[in-house]
C-alpha cells in the first residue's frame, strides 16, 4: 500500500482497479503492489535477500573475516577451560509472608485508561511485576486485556522515565519542594485560592475526587480543570443535549442482534472496549448451522477494528455520517426538531430502507452507537433512535456519569488558557497528560504557560510540558501506587502497588495531599482512609477484613451504578451547530493511533513496533488517503517548496547502510489546514472514504525519550479545538521529499510458489488461506471450508510416524469469526516470552521478532474491499518441515505434539526458517534483547530464556505455562484439567478467538472446536498436519442489500 | 656427500613421534578431567561467609532439610533460609560464637548474608525441586552425602548427560517417599525391582516424555 514511484512512474491505481474488477471479487490480496505485480514486488518475493545485503558494521574485509573465523574456530575449544561463573545467593533477613521463592504471586489492580479503570491481574515474580492479565472479577475486563494494558508494564521499567525531581531545569530536592508547597498553600489560604488552578485528566477516582472537592472547599476561588486530548466531550454533550444531564451510556452487546455503528470504534477505542469486544463476539459465536449471529452495520471514514467486522460497511466522510444519521432517524420516524431534509447523494439505494426494516424487525434487540468523533447532535439522535426502537432498558442502559465532575473538557481547558493569558493564574498544578504536546493548536497553552508564576507538573516522563514548568515531580506508575478508579459501569476498581516506586515517584493522591495541608499521608493511608470514611457502619477490624477482600478481588462489590431512568427532552433540537456550506476541499480526520494512542505510549517500544491494524505500519504515522483520492491527488497536487528541515529520510539508526531500497520511500506531502501546516508521508489505504485524509495522533514528539522522540509527524499541530476530530478545507501539496515507511504487510508471505512458471501470478492466494462464507451459505453447505478431497493428500511421510495416542496432545483453534485483529495477542506474547524490540530499520529488513502475527487480507474491489484478519502463530506441525533440516537437532518433536525449539543447541543456520511454509520462525540477527539496560532486567519473565544473537526462536505454545501447571497437577496426582493451561495469547484475547488445549480429550473445548465443520488448516496439502487450525470466517449480510 | 641431517635429528624425530602420542594422550586426560570436574568445582569447598556445616546440623543435630529449605516441596527453588531462621536457634545457643558474627550482624543491620552458590545450573535449564521430591527422588541423589559435608561442596557435575541418565532410568534412583529427606538412605540390593514398582506407583512418566527437551529447556 503505497503511493510511491516505481521505475515507470507512480503505482498505477487505474490498472489495479481494473485487475481487481476482472477477478470478479473472489480474489484475496495483501497489498496494492501485489495486485499490480510490480517488478519491484516480484524482485522482492523472488530474491534470496529481499532486503538487500547489509554492509558489515565494522568495515572488515573478507580476508580479515576469514582469518578471524579460523582463529575463533581454533580458540573455541579453549572455552572449555574456563570455570563456570560463581553465582551468589542472597536470601532475605526476614522473609515476607506468603512468599515462596520461585513461585509467582498475583495481585489485582486497575489501570486508568481514558480515566476509566481497566481491571488487571499482575504477575509478580520475587516482588517484581512482569506480566499483566485481565482481572476475571472486573466487569470491564472479564479476564481479558487490550494492548495498552499488556504493554503498560514496559512503561514501568522504561529507563527514560523521569527519575529525579527537577526545579528550574536542575535537580531539585523533595524538601525544597515541600517548602515551596507550604508557601504556596499559605499564600493561597490568604487569598481564598484565587489564581490556584488544578489541571487533571478525566477523573473517576472517588478518592481523588474527594481530595479535589476538599481542596476546592479550602480554596473557594481555586478551580479544577480537566483536559485529555481524546476526552469524550461529544459523547458527554450528546447525552446532555438528549436528556438535559450528563449520563453514561452502557451498551449490552450481548443482547443486541442488530448493531449500527455511526463512526464508533466500540470494540477498541471505547473505554469499555475489552468488555464490548467480548460481548460482541459472544453474539457471533457459531457452533453449528443452527447458530445465530448478530449483524453489524458500520458507517465510518477509515477502516477501524470495529468497522472491519461489519457485515455491511459504508464508507462515508465523518461530516457525511451526520447526514446519514439524520436520514436514518427520519426513516425510523424519530420526531425531533431540526432533523433537516438533507440526504446523501451517493448512498446505495437499497441500503437505508433495508437497514430500517432490519432495525424495526429487531425492536428491543438492536442498538445504535454514535462514535466520539461525531458532534453531540448525532449522539442525541442515536439516543432518540434507541428510544424509538424500544432498546432503552434492554440493549441500552443509562447510568449516572462515572466521572467525579463531568465537564466539557475543551471548554474547561479553553477557560484555563484564557485565564492564564490574562494573568489570573498564579499557581498551576498539572497532573500528567502532557498538555503542552496535546493541546489543540488554537488554544495557546504553551505560550501562556510561562505567564503562570508557579507551574508544577507531575509526570512519568520529562516531556514537552515538564520543560516549561518550574517544578517537575516524577510520577509513580500505576503499578507503584495506591489508588482507585471507576470501571465503565461505575464499579470501583482498586489500584494497589506491586513494587515500591523505582524512582521515588509520587502519585497524584500524594501530591494533592500536600496542598490539602496533610503532608506525610501516604498513598495507602489516603485511599484506605477515604474508603473507611465511606464505611462508617463497620468497626475498624471489620473494615480491615472488607478492605483486604476488596484488594484481593480488585473491585469494590456493589459499587456498579444502577440503571437510571432518563427521558428524552421534549424540546430536543438537533439543528446542526454550523449550517454553513460545506467547503469542497478535502476533509481532515484525526483518530487516536491504534498502537501508541494519544501519545501517552509514544516511548513504549512494544507498541511502536506493533504493526498497526490493516496498514501494518510500524514506528511511524502516515497521511492516509483512499485509492481514488490518491489518484485525484496525483493528478491535481501542486508542488510546494517547504521551509525548514522537512521530514528527513526516515531511515534507521546511524550505523546502518542506506535503507532497504531507495524506491520504497514514500512521497511526503504538505497538509495545510486553517493556516497551519504539517508534513507527512502519503499512504494509500483501501477501504477508506474518498476525499478525506486521516491522521493518527501521538507522533512527532519533541521530548519523549529514546524510543519516541522525533518519530513521525505531529498531527496535534494542526488539530484545533473546533475541529478536534474532523474538518473540511484541507489542502494537500507535493513536496518532492521522500520518507521511509516501514510496513510488515509483505513480510512472511505464505505460500509463494518458489519458481513461478511463465504467466503464473505471483499471488499465491489461490491456496485459500482465508476461508469465508455467509451464514446462509454455511447453513446450506456446512462443509464449505473443507479441503477438496484431491487437495488433501493422505500421503505418508518418509519418516516414521509419531505415536500421538498417549499423554497430552496440545492443539490450538483460532476462530476467524471471533478475531477482531486488535493485536492484544501479539503484545501478550511479547511480554510473556521476553521477545525483543528490533527497531525501525530492522523491521524494514523483515526482522521483527513477534512470534504471533496478524495477517491482513483484502478481497474484492479496491475502494471498499472486505478485510480479513488472520492470526498466525507457529502451526506446531505434526510433520514439521523445519525439524528435518536442522543439522544440529535444535528443533525437535515432542511426544505431546509440540515442535520444540532448543535455544542452547541452535547454531543459527536458519535452514528451519527457510523450510517453514508458514514463515513463523524468527531469527536473532543481532543481539536484539537488551542485555545492557539494568532497568529492563526485572521486566523479563524468569521462566523463559532470554535469547542471544544467532539463535532462532518461535512460538512454543507457552511451554513454560504448560510445564508449570503440569508439575503441580502431577504433584497432586491428577491430570491437567481443560482450561487450566492458558497460553498468553489465549488468556488476553478479548473475543476468545484463540482456544488451546488437549486435542486427545474429546470433551476439551479445543477438541470440540476442531470437530466443527468450519475447521481448516493452512496449507494442509503439504501434509504438514498443523496442530493450530482455524475456523472459517462467516458474514451475516442482510439479504436485502446487494452490494459488492 | 655431507649429511643433510645432524645426528641429533634421529633422536629428535623419535622424541617428536612419541611426544605427539604422549601429547594427545595428555590432552585427552586433561580434557576428560576438565570436562568432568574442574570447571564445575566438583568436590571443591567454597569459601562461605559463615562456615556452615550440613554435617553438624543434619547428622549431629538431626534437623530436617525442610526446616531451612522450606519451599523444596512446593516450588522450583528449594529456598535458602533467611537470617531469621538461623537466629531462631542461634539467639539461644552459641550466642557469642565468633563464627556466627556475620549472622548476628545480618540480623541486626537487616543486610542479607551473601552465600556462594554451590549447586548451580545454566540459565537455560529450568530445574524444579518440588516435582522431584514428589516423585521420590531423594536429596542425596543429586546433592550427594550432604550429611557428611562439614563444608558443602558439589557432589555431582550436574551435566546434562548426568541428568539424562536418571531421566532415562528413573527406576535406578527412585526411593520410597518416606526416605526422600533421609541423608543416610542407601539403595537396597533389589533397587531395580523396587524402583520399577515405585515408578509405577508414583506415576513417573515414561523416559520418552521426561527426556523431551522441553522438560528442562524453554
Amino acid at each position: 500500500m503505497s503511493s510511491k514511484d516505481n521505475d515507470n512512474g507512480r503505482l498505477d491505481l487505474v490498472s489495479i482497479r481494473s485487475k481487481l474488477e476482472t477477478d470478479a471479487g473472489k480474489r484475496f490480496w495483501r497489498s496494492l503492489e501485489e495486485v499490480a505485480e510490480t517488478e519491484e514486488y516480484k524482485r522482492f518475493l523472488n530474491s534470496e535477500f529481499p532486503y538487500g545485503v547489509e554492509k558489515s558494521r565494522s568495515g572488515m574485509n573478507r580476508r580479515d573475516a576469514l582469518k578471524l573465523m579460523g582463529a575463533s574456530a581454533a580458540l573455541a575449544g579453549l572455552t572449555a577451560c574456563t570455570k563456570m561463573p560463581v553465582e551468589k545467593i542472597v536470601p532475605y533477613v526476614n522473609a515476607p509472608e506468603e512468599f515462596v521463592p520461585g513461585k509467582p504471586l498475583f495481585y489485582a489492580s486497575a489501570m486508568p485508561w481514558q480515566g476509566v479503570g481497566q481491571g488487571v491481574l499482575v504477575w509478580s515474580f520475587m516482588g517484581r511485576p512482569t506480566k499483566i492479565e485481565g482481572n476475571n472479577d472486573h466487569p470491564g475486563s472479564l479476564g481479558r486485556a487490550n494492548i495498552f494494558m499488556q504493554a503498560s508494564v514496559l512503561d514501568l521499567y522504561d529507563p527514560d522515565r523521569s527519575q529525579v525531581l527537577i526545579h528550574e531545569g536542575r535537580v531539585g530536592s523533595w524538601s525544597d519542594f515541600l517548602v515551596q508547597v507550604d508557601e504556596l498553600r499559605a499564600a493561597h489560604l490568604r487569598n481564598q485560592g484565587a489564581g490556584l488552578r488544578f489541571l487533571t485528566g478525566t477523573v473517576t477516582s472517588p478518592t481523588l475526587g474527594d481530595q479535589l472537592r476538599d481542596l476546592l472547599k479550602q480554596f473557594p476561588q481555586a478551580q479544577w480543570h480537566q483536559y485529555e486530548p481524546l476526552a469524550r466531550d461529544n459523547t458527554r454533550e450528546g447525552a446532555r443535549l438528549a436528556f438535559g444531564e450528563y449520563v453514561e451510556t452502557i451498551y449490552k452487546f450481548d443482547q443486541a442482534d442488530v448493531i449500527v455503528s455511526l463512526d464508533a470504534d466500540f470494540l477498541f477505542t471505547h473505554p469499555a472496549g475489552v468488555r464490548y469486544a467480548n460481548d460482541f463476539a459472544n453474539k457471533r459465536r457459531v457452533t453449528g448451522p443452527d447458530s445465530k449471529m448478530n449483524r453489524l452495520y458500520a458507517v465510518e471514514a477509515t477502516p477501524t477494528i470495529t468497522g472491519v467486522q461489519a457485515d455491511h460497511r459504508l464508507r462515508l466522510r465523518p461530516s457525511q455520517v451526520e447526514i446519514f444519521a439524520r436520514s436514518l432517524a427520519g426513516a425510523l420516524g424519530v420526531k425531533v426538531q431540526g432533523l433537516g431534509e438533507a440526504s446523501l447523494p451517493n448512498l446505495p439505494s437499497d441500503w437505508l430502507p433495508a437497514l430500517v426494516r432490519d432495525l424495526q424487525n429487531h425492536r428491543g434487540s438492536s442498538v445504535i452507537v454514535a462514535g466520539e468523533p461525531q458532534p453531540p447532535a448525532v449522539h442525541a439522535l442515536a439516543h432518540a433512535m434507541n428510544a424509538a426502537l424500544g432498546n432503552v432498558g434492554k440493549t441500552v442502559v443509562y447510568i449516572d456519569s462515572i466521572e467525579i465532575s463531568p465537564t466539557n473538557q475543551t471548554q474547561s481547558f479553553r477557560q484555563l488558557v484564557s485565564d492564564m493569558g490574562s494573568g489570573k493564574v498564579q499557581t498551576l498544578i498539572i497532573l500528567g497528560h502532557n498538555p503542552v504536546y496535546t493541546a489543540p493548536a488554537d488554544i495557546p497553552f504553551a505560550e501562556n504557560l510561562t505567564k503562570v508564576q508557579q507551574r508544577i507538573y507531575l509526570g512519568l516522563y520529562e516531556d514537552e510540558t515538564s520543560v516549561l514548568c518550574n517544578w517537575h515531580v516524577p510520577a509513580a506508575h500505576y503499578l507503584e501506587s495506591w489508588g482507585d478508579a471507576r470501571a465503565y459501569d461505575g464499579t470501583v476498581s482498586t489500584i494497589q502497588p506491586l513494587i515500591a516506586p523505582l524512582y521515588d515517584g509520587k502519585s497524584a493522591y500524594e501530591l494533592l495531599t500536600l496542598f490539602q495541608g496533610q503532608p506525610g499521608r501516604t498513598g495507602h493511608t489516603i485511599v484506605h482512609d477515604y474508603w473507611q470514611s465511606q464505611q462508617k457502619q463497620l468497626s475498624p477490624q471489620a473494615f480491615e477484613v472488607q478492605w483486604e477482600s476488596w484488594l484481593e478481588k480488585g473491585v469494590i462489590d456493589g459499587t456498579a451504578f444502577q440503571p437510571k431512568q432518563v427521558a428524552l427532552r421534549k424540546d430536543l433540537d438537533v439543528t446542526p451547530a454550523s449550517s454553513g456550506p460545506q467547503s469542497s476541499g478535502l476533509e481532515i480526520v484525526f483518530i487516536p493511533d491504534p498502537t501508541i494512542w494519544d501519545g501517552s505510549f509514544t516511548n513504549n517500544g512494544w507498541l511502536q513496533e506493533l504493526p498497526k491494524p490493516l496498514t501494518k505500519l510500524t514506528w511511524d504515522n502516515a497521511v492516509m488517503v483512499s485509492p481514488a483520492t490518491a489518484e485525484r491527488l496525483n493528478r491535481e497536487m501542486k508542488t510546494v517548496k517547504t521551509q525548514g528541515p522537512g521530514m528527513g529520510p526516515g531511515t534507521g539508526g546511524p550505523w546502518y547502510s542506506p535503507g532497504p531500497t531507495e524506491s520504497s520511500k514514500y512521497e511526503v506531502v504538505e497538509l495545510s489546514f486553517q493556516g497551519r501546516k504539517v508534513l507527512g508521508p502519503l499512504l494509500v489505504v483501501p477501504g477508506q472514504a474518498d476525499d478525506c485524509v486521516v491522521l493518527t495522533l501521538g507522533y512527532g514528539r519533541q521530548r519523549a525519550g529514546r524510543i519516541g522522540t522525533d518519530r513521525g509527524f505531529n498531527a496535534y499541530s494542526i488539530r484545533t479545538a473546533e475541529n478536534a476530530w474532523f474538518g473540511s478545507g484541507l489542502e494537500v501539496a507535493r513536496t518532492n521529499q521522500r520518507y521511509e515507511l516501514v510496513m510488515t504487510q509483505h513480510h512472511f508471505v505464505i505460500g509463494q510458489p518458489s519458481n513461478p512458471r511463465e504467466g503464473e501470478t505471483v499471488s499465491a492466494f489461490h491456496r485459500d488461506l482465508v476461508r469465508v462464507a455467509t451464514l446462509e451459505e454455511y447453513r446450506q453447505n456446512p462443509d464449505f471450508a473443507k479441503d477438496s478431497p484431491d487437495m488433501t493428500t493422505q500421503a505418508q511421510s518418509l519418516y516414521p510416524p509419531y505415536d500421538y495416542s498417549k499423554g497430552y496432545q496440545w492443539g490450538m483453534s483460532i476462530d476467524l469469526n471471533a478475531c477482531i485483529g486488535c493485536n492484544a495477542c501479539i503484545i501478550a506474547c511479547q511480554a510473556e516470552n521476553n521477545i525483543a524490540v528490533v527497531g525501525k530499520d530492522q523491521v524494514g529488513r523483515g526482522r521483527p521478532m513477534h512470534w504471533i502475527r496478524v495477517d491482513t487480507y483484502f478481497r474484492g474491489n479496491l475502494d471498499n474491499p472486505e478485510i480479513y484478519h488472520e492470526t498466525v502463530p507457529c502451526m506446531q506441525c505434526e510433520n514439521a518441515p523445519c525439524e528435518y533440516v536442522c543439522p544440529v537437532g535444535a528443533t525437535v518433536h515432542s511426544p505431546e505434539g509440540i515442535n520444540e525449539m532448543i535455544y542452547n543447541r541452535c547454531v543459527g543456520t536458519r535452514y528451519c526458517s527457510n523450510n517453514c511454509p508458514y514463515k513463523v520462525r524468527r531469527f536473532n540477527f543481532y543481539l536484539f534483547s537488551d542485555w545492557n539496560t539494568p532497568s529492563l532486567f526485572p521486566l523479563r519473565n524468569p521462566r523463559v530464556t532470554v535469547r542471544s544473537r544467532g539463535v532462532m526462536e518461535k512460538c512454543t505454545y507457552c511451554i513454560q505455562r504448560i510445564r508449570y501447571h503440569e508439575i503441580y497437577a502431577e504433584e497432586e496426582g491428577r491430570k491437567l484439567k481443560d482450561g487450566e493451561v492458558l497460553t498468553a495469547c489465549q488468556q488476553t484475547c478479548p473475543t476468545q478467538a484463540i482456544v488451546f488445549g488437549n486435542i486427545r480429550d474429546e470433551n476439551s473445548q479445543v477438541a470440540k472446536l476442531k470437530a466443527q465443520s468450519r475447521k481448516y488448516g493452512l496449507l494442509e496439502e503439504l501434509n504438514t498436519r498443523p496442530r493450530t487450525t482455524y475456523l472459517a470466517k462467516l458474514w451475516n449480510p442482510n439479504p436485502e442489500i446487494k452490494e459488492s | 656427500m655431507a649429511q643433510i641431517f645432524h645426528r641429533a635429528a634421529n633422536t629428535l624425530a623419535k622424541a617428536t613421534l612419541y611426544g605427539i602420542v604422549l601429547l594427545i594422550a595428555a590432552i585427552c586426560i586433561i580434557a576428560w578431567e576438565v570436562n568432568n570436574s574442574y570447571n564445575v568445582y566438583l568436590g571443591e569447598h567454597q569459601v562461605q561467609p559463615v562456615p556452615f556445616s550440613h554435617k553438624h546440623h543434619v547428622t549431629d543435630d538431626g534437623i530436617d532439610c525442610r526446616y531451612c529449605h522450606t519451599s523444596v516441596e512446593t516450588s522450583s527453588f528449594a529456598g535458602i533460609p533467611p537470617t531469621h531462621t538461623c537466629m531462631s536457634c542461634h539467639s539461644k545457643i552459641w550466642v557469642n560464637s565468633p563464627m556466627l558474627e556475620p549472622v548476628r550482624e545480618s540480623y541486626l543491620t537487616d543486610q542479607s548474608i551473601t552465600w556462594v552458590r554451590v549447586n548451580e545450573l545454566p540459565d537455560f535449564v529450568y530445574f524444579n525441586h518440588s516435582i522431584h521430591i514428589a516423585k521420590g527422588i531423594g536429596c542425596t541423589t543429586c546433592h550427594g552425602p550432604i550429611g557428611d559435608m562439614p563444608i558443602t561442596y558439589r557432589a555431582n557435575t550436574l551435566y546434562m548427560r548426568w541428568c539424562i541418565n536418571c531421566h532415562k532410568h528413573p527406576w535406578r534412583y527412585v526411593r520410597p517417599k518416606q526416605y526422600v529427606f533421609s541423608a543416610t538412605y542407601k539403595p537396597p540390593p533389589d533397587q531395580d525391582a523396587l524402583g520399577r514398582k515405585l515408578v509405577k506407583e508414583y506415576h513417573i512418566q515414561s523416559p520418552r516424555i521426561i527426556t523431551d527437551c522441553y522438560t528442562c529447556h524453554r
